[in-house]
């Protein structure tokens, strides 16, 4: 069974991928184009690019539709709804029962290095799997209504096919060699999807700047693999936990300095889930992947993919409780993103970005979890996030879809009479989002914030004022593009009036999803928070001896526990005073304070300061070794010079050959003497 | 008893009176019957190699003597004549359709090729300084003619004039190296002279020099090459074929045999002057080159080229590279005959054209042609696995095996640059726009460019015969 949750989405994959691949040589016989699934093609029937930059989501409407499209997607979207119903039968089976272990072949062993490819299936898994295949499921039954106008559909399904596959590897692997291919395959579909839009180059660049940030993070996370095996010699999980008490205390030399084996491990390891799940510093590809279709980043850079940074570190409990400095740097770092992007979310004006954003933040929320030992939490979290902010995304789709490929907020208002069912989804999410008591959200989130409270860790009480701020923050942005994109004024007439409900595939998984985002947090509760945890999870995580943590955060005083909903309120007064009672306020307040305004909107300089300490250095690296290096350097001596300096020699060479007889003779006789000179000096030396 | 001595003297000559005695018969036809005759000539002379052939091929196979060891016949020598027999009767077979287009039908033309390859036959079995220097003179003086048999073109004569000029420099620095050598050791026969000259001396040296440059313009060695781009592409082009096959292989045979059998005793003296002119051929083959535009000029200092290679092997002075010489020289015939074969057939409008350019977009017009052509440039270049590559393979390892590195190492840079001018023709047929086609090729030049192509692309199937061949005719050598 948990093979088939892996691998049907690889089966719907390589199906689509075959309607794509005969699709695309009926359309280009001469094969002459077929570079498009490469992302660099070059379309005859299609000249005029995306040019003016976000806003034709599905502007396809000059092609026809590859053949065989309404196949792949029925392939692929039939085989996500089992591969769901699998997934949620496995989580009851081994939620409530026993972990499963199956080896499925091994893939190589090199020297003492052993890797198989194996299903790990323990509770944490379980969970995971469930999100994946749901928000997968429904997100491929969404963009069915979504891409309708798209010409290249089975390319676009199994990619995402593809995605859902990789991330299903990478929840179930048993070790880090597999965890790692899993991770890789998720980045590179990640790639692929937001570039999915090829002929836009914004997207390009999207794509690009996704995969390099990643390979920073990528970088450390194989180096901390590397770490890992130099100090157990192993890559499985089972080993390297069973291992890890005895690395307490030991050292990685390196150069001059001794490092703590298992904080260095783990601030590697994180430094790769930072890189994934857009933590700040490496946070900025996130808000630009929104280039990719809307469907894409509801299932990838929201609900699935961007998680993989938390499920690793739950994952390797084991050894971030053995490492208390690793820790505090998650708290650290997960708070201050929590905070952030909160911060940069309130100045946004694409429906996207400010929900990318979002989604930057409460990642944030679930490493605070993580940090402080709640891994349960942060799972919960995690759990819930990928409900509502599906929801939130897809909901952001069906609004674009009825403004025509419309992302400006400012732009839309008054809404909400036109699309009343999208509304009220999207209040649902936004609801769950904040925290709105008894919504999914306000279970997971408000218990992250308790377990700040209540930690130990150094960083506990920075974290516990951050992820405060940052629920006010988080309310008042949510609730901000509620009101301006569904109430007040329209500001575009002509979109407005043309605007319309979308078709009920794209409504249907809506509904589904705010289902989940109501209901995914009472019922659970007790499993990730209350006393059911250590039944429900067995052996998934590793508390240390003294992490009290989900004990304590039950007694935290009462007032600490209703923080967040009374921020959540003051958040929501304030966006309703700001944008309903009286719109001329932020404008206002965003002239006084220009300075703050701009830095918010700039996203705090983040990019610039990349631009300025990274890339330009490394472009004009780049250019001194392209230029310099080897155009002048290897290829002038090189070929250049060594071509230039034939051609004197052969002008040479020519200008002996005279044509005259005396020349030629002369050369005879000045040869022999030579020779003959040659042999007189020799002897007379020798 | 002298009666019986006589005829078995003359067994081993016998291929070279079967062509001179031929040559006069046809000479005498020729006379009486005048131009009406000259096909039946043609053909005749053609059978004529082939008989010498064959008779080279039915002697017995042993070492043979004559003349008081003035002429000597063994595997070596065998291995050679059959050469420069295949190359001069495929050069003759090759000019025949030429001779007839241009009117030229003379036919003193075969007799002079009969009488010019008995001089090669000679040569290659010159056991002493007399009887090489008669081969030579019997060889060069019919080429003199040959070079200017178009009389009325003045490129013709001068070329014809340039080389008999300088030939004649040549020869006589040839007798002044021989008459020192003779004073030195008091001997013409190359046993008796590598006898005496144990201790050397700087006067065999000094002769030593002189008969070297001698032999290093009868193949084109630089500095002696001078003559070779314009007598090349004076000379009509079925004789510039001639030229650039026979008496190379003659050339080289006299080299080898006068290196190893007359001066054992002095091999690091002829070996400097071998590796010198080896480098110095090798490098300016493949430099000068580059600027042509006239593909028989090319192909002079392309031959210039791959004499020095040739001369690689025999600076190892080693029996290998003697191997490697003996199967350079015969890879280098082939490649070379079938190289003229297609520039035979350059032919527009009922003229004969011979720049580069001339050849553009030959792969649209005639890919046959251009396919066999482009092999054989490949090959020339050493590209493998044509046969081109395994003749420099074989040299170069003799080199290095007898410690010469750095001549290989210039060899092989050498051949990079040379590359270069035989890849920018394959270029030409191929990526340049359509010139007009060429007239359609005659049959003998279509079998010899089948025949040679062929060879060169498949020598490495099975190249042992070959190889085999040459191994046992340096062994004799020796």
């Amino acid at each position: 069974m948990y093979q088939a949750i892996v691998f049907l989405p690889l089966v719907g994959a390589i199906l689509a991928g075959l309607i794509a691949l005969a699709g695309a040589r009926a359309r280009f016989p001469s094969g002459l184009p077929e570079s498009h699934d490469l992302g660099a093609g070059h379309h005859p029937a299609h000249a005029t690019p995306h040019g003016d930059g976000g806003h034709h989501d599905g502007d396809h409407a000059a092609e026809p539709a590859a053949a065989g499209s309404r196949a792949a997607e029925l392939i692929t979207t039939s085989c996500l709804f089992v591969a769901m119903i699998l997934s949620w039968i496995g989580f009851v089976s081994v939620g409530f029962g026993q972990d499963v272990y199956l080896t499925v072949l091994n893939w190589f062993t090199v020297g003492d290095l052993k890797v198989d490819w194996a299903l790990r299936v323990d509770t944490l898994t379980a969970v995971m799997l469930v999100v994946v295949t749901s928000i997968s499921a429904f997100v491929h039954l969404y963009s069915i209504g979504y891409m309708a106008e798209e010409p290249y559909r089975p390319r676009f399904f199994c990619y995402l096919s593809l995605f859902t596959f990789a991330m299903l590897v990478l929840v179930t692997s048993d070790n880090l060699v597999q965890l790692f291919f899993g991770w890789e395959g998720v980045g590179l579909m990640s790639y692929l999807l937001i570039g999915y839009w090829y002929r836009k180059p914004e997207a390009n660049a999207a794509a690009i700047k996704a995969f390099i940030v990643n390979r920073v993070g990528d970088f450390g996370f194989a180096l901390g693999i590397f770490a890992v095996f130099m100090m157990t010699g192993a890559v499985d999980f089972g080993t390297i936990f069973a291992q890890a008490p005895a690395l307490v205390g030991k050292t990685i030399h390196f150069l001059a300095w001794d490092v703590d084996a298992l904080t260095l491990i783990c601030i590697l390891l994180f430094i790769g889930a930072m890189g994934k799940s857009a933590q700040f510093f490496l946070h900025t590809w996130l808000p630009d992947a929104m280039e990719g279709p809307t469907p894409v980043s509801a299932l990838i850079h929201a609900a699935t993919m961007v998680t993989a940074g938390v499920f690793m570190v739950a994952r390797l409990s084991p050894l971030f409780e053995l490492a208390p400095t690793a820790q505090t740097v998650v708290v650290f770092f997960g708070a201050t993103t929590a905070f952030f992007a909160a911060t940069v979310g309130l100045v946004q004006n694409d429906i996207k970005r400010i929900v990318a954003y979002s989604t930057c933040s409460q990642l944030g929320y679930m490493f605070v979890a993580m940090g402080v030992g709640a891994y349960s939490i942060g799972i919960f979290h995690l759990f819930t996030h990928a409900f509502f902010k599906a929801l939130l995304f897809l909901g952001s789709g069906s609004v674009i879809m009825a403004m025509h490929h419309q992302q400006d907020i400012q732009k839309m208002g008054g809404l909400k009479n036109k699309i009343p069912f999208t509304y009220a989804m999207m209040v649902i999410g936004t609801l769950a989002l904040t925290g709105f008591p008894l919504t999914a959200g306000y279970f997971s989130k408000d218990a992250i914030i308790e377990a700040a409270f209540a930690s130990k860790n150094p960083m506990a009480a920075y974290a516990f004022i951050m992820t405060v701020a940052a629920a006010a923050l988080t309310s008042f942005y949510s609730w901000r593009l509620i009101f301006v994109t569904f109430h007040g004024r329209p500001h575009d007439r002509h979109h407005y009036d043309r605007a319309h409900e979308s078709p009920p595939v794209i409504l249907l998984p809506l509904a589904f999803l705010a289902a989940g985002a109501i209901l995914a947090g009472y019922p659970f509760r007790e499993l990730f928070v209350g006393h059911g945890v250590e039944a429900f999870f067995r052996e998934s995580f590793k508390f240390a001896a003294s992490n009290r943590i989900l004990e304590e955060l039950h007694h935290v005083p009462y007032a600490v526990a209703m923080l967040p909903t009374f921020m959540m309120a003051l958040g929501f007064l304030v966006s309703w005073y700001f944008y309903i009672r009286n719109p001329a306020l932020p404008v206002e307040l965003a002239r006084q304070h220009d300075g703050l305004y701009k830095f918010l909107l700039n996203k705090w300089y983040i990019d610039e300061l990349y631009e300025i300490v990274f890339v330009r250095p490394t472009l004009w690296l780049g250019r001194l070794l392209w230029k310099q290096g080897d155009g002048r350097f290897i290829d002038g001596l090189g070929p250049d010079g060594v071509s230039a300096r034939v051609l004197d020699v052969t002008r040479r060479a020519m200008r002996l050959q005279t044509g005259y007889l005396y020349h030629y003779a002369f050369a005879m006789l000045i040869g022999v003497a030579a020779l003959i000179t040659w042999f007189l000096v020799r002897t007379g030396v020798g | 008893m002298s009666e019986t001595f006589a005829v078995r003297e003359l067994v081993p000559v016998l291929p070279e009176i079967v062509l001179v005695l031929g040559a006069m018969t046809l000479l005498m036809v020729g006379a009486f019957r005048g131009e009406r005759a000259v096909a039946s000539i043609n053909w005749m002379a053609i059978l004529l190699l082939i008989a010498a052939g064959a008779i080279i091929v039915l002697l017995p196979a042993e070492r043979m003597e004559s003349f008081g060891g003035s002429f000597v016949l063994e595997s070596y020598a065998r291995f050679l004549k059959l050469l420069a027999l295949i190359g001069s009767a495929t050069a003759m077979l090759m000019s025949l359709d030429y001779l007839e287009r241009e009117q030229q039908n003379r036919f003193e033309y075969p007799i002079l090729i009969l009488l010019s390859t008995a001089g090669m036959l000679m040569l290659i079995s010159a056991g002493d300084l007399i009887a090489l220097y008669l081969g030579l003179e019997l060889m060069s003086l019919s080429l003199y003619v040959v070079a200017a048999i178009n009389r009325d073109s003045v490129r013709s004569t001068e070329a014809g004039l340039k080389y008999f000029v300088l030939g004649a420099l040549s020869s006589g620095m040839l007798l002044y190296g021989a008459s020192l050598i003779y004073g030195f050791t008091g001997s013409v026969n190359f046993a008796a002279i590598a006898k005496a000259s144990a201790n050397g001396g700087i006067g065999l040296v000094f002769g030593l020099v002189f008969l070297f440059a001698g032999f290093c313009f009868k193949v084109s060695a630089v500095p002696f090459h001078m003559w070779t781009p314009d007598v090349y592409e004076g000379a009509p082009t079925p004789i510039t074929a001639f030229f650039a096959a026979a008496p190379k292989v003659a050339g080289i045979a006299m080299f080898m045999r006068v290196a190893i059998d007359a001066f054992p005793n002095i091999v690091p003296q002829w070996q400097q002057i071998v590796i010198f002119v080896a480098i110095a051929s090798m490098l300016l083959g493949a430099f000068a080159a580059i600027g042509q535009r006239n593909i028989k000029r090319l192909m002079a200092y392309s031959s210039i080229g791959h004499m020095g290679f040739a001369l690689v092997g025999l600076a190892a002075g080693t029996m290998q590279g003697v191997q490697g010489v003996l199967v350079y020289m015969a890879i280098y015939v082939a490649m070379t005959l079938g190289t003229f074969a297609c520039i035979l057939s350059m032919r527009r409008d009922g003229k004969m054209v011979e720049e580069i350019s001339d050849l553009a977009g030959l792969a649209r017009t005639n890919p046959a042609m251009a396919f066999f052509l482009a092999m054989l440039l490949f090959s020339l270049a050493g590209i493998p696995p044509l046969a081109g590559f395994f003749a420099k393979f074989y040299v170069f390892l003799a080199a290095i095996q007898a410690g010469l590195f750095t001549l290989a190492v210039i060899g092989v840079l050498a051949s990079v640059v040379g590359a270069y001018y035989y890849l920018m023709i394959i270029k030409i047929m191929y990526f340049d726009e359509a010139a007009r086609p060429f007239e359609p090729m005659p049959y003998q030049l279509k079998a010899v460019l089948a025949v040679s192509g062929l060879f060169n692309v498949l020598f490495f199937v099975y190249p042992r015969p070959l190889v085999e061949a040459a191994s046992a005719a340096a062994k004799s050598l020796f």
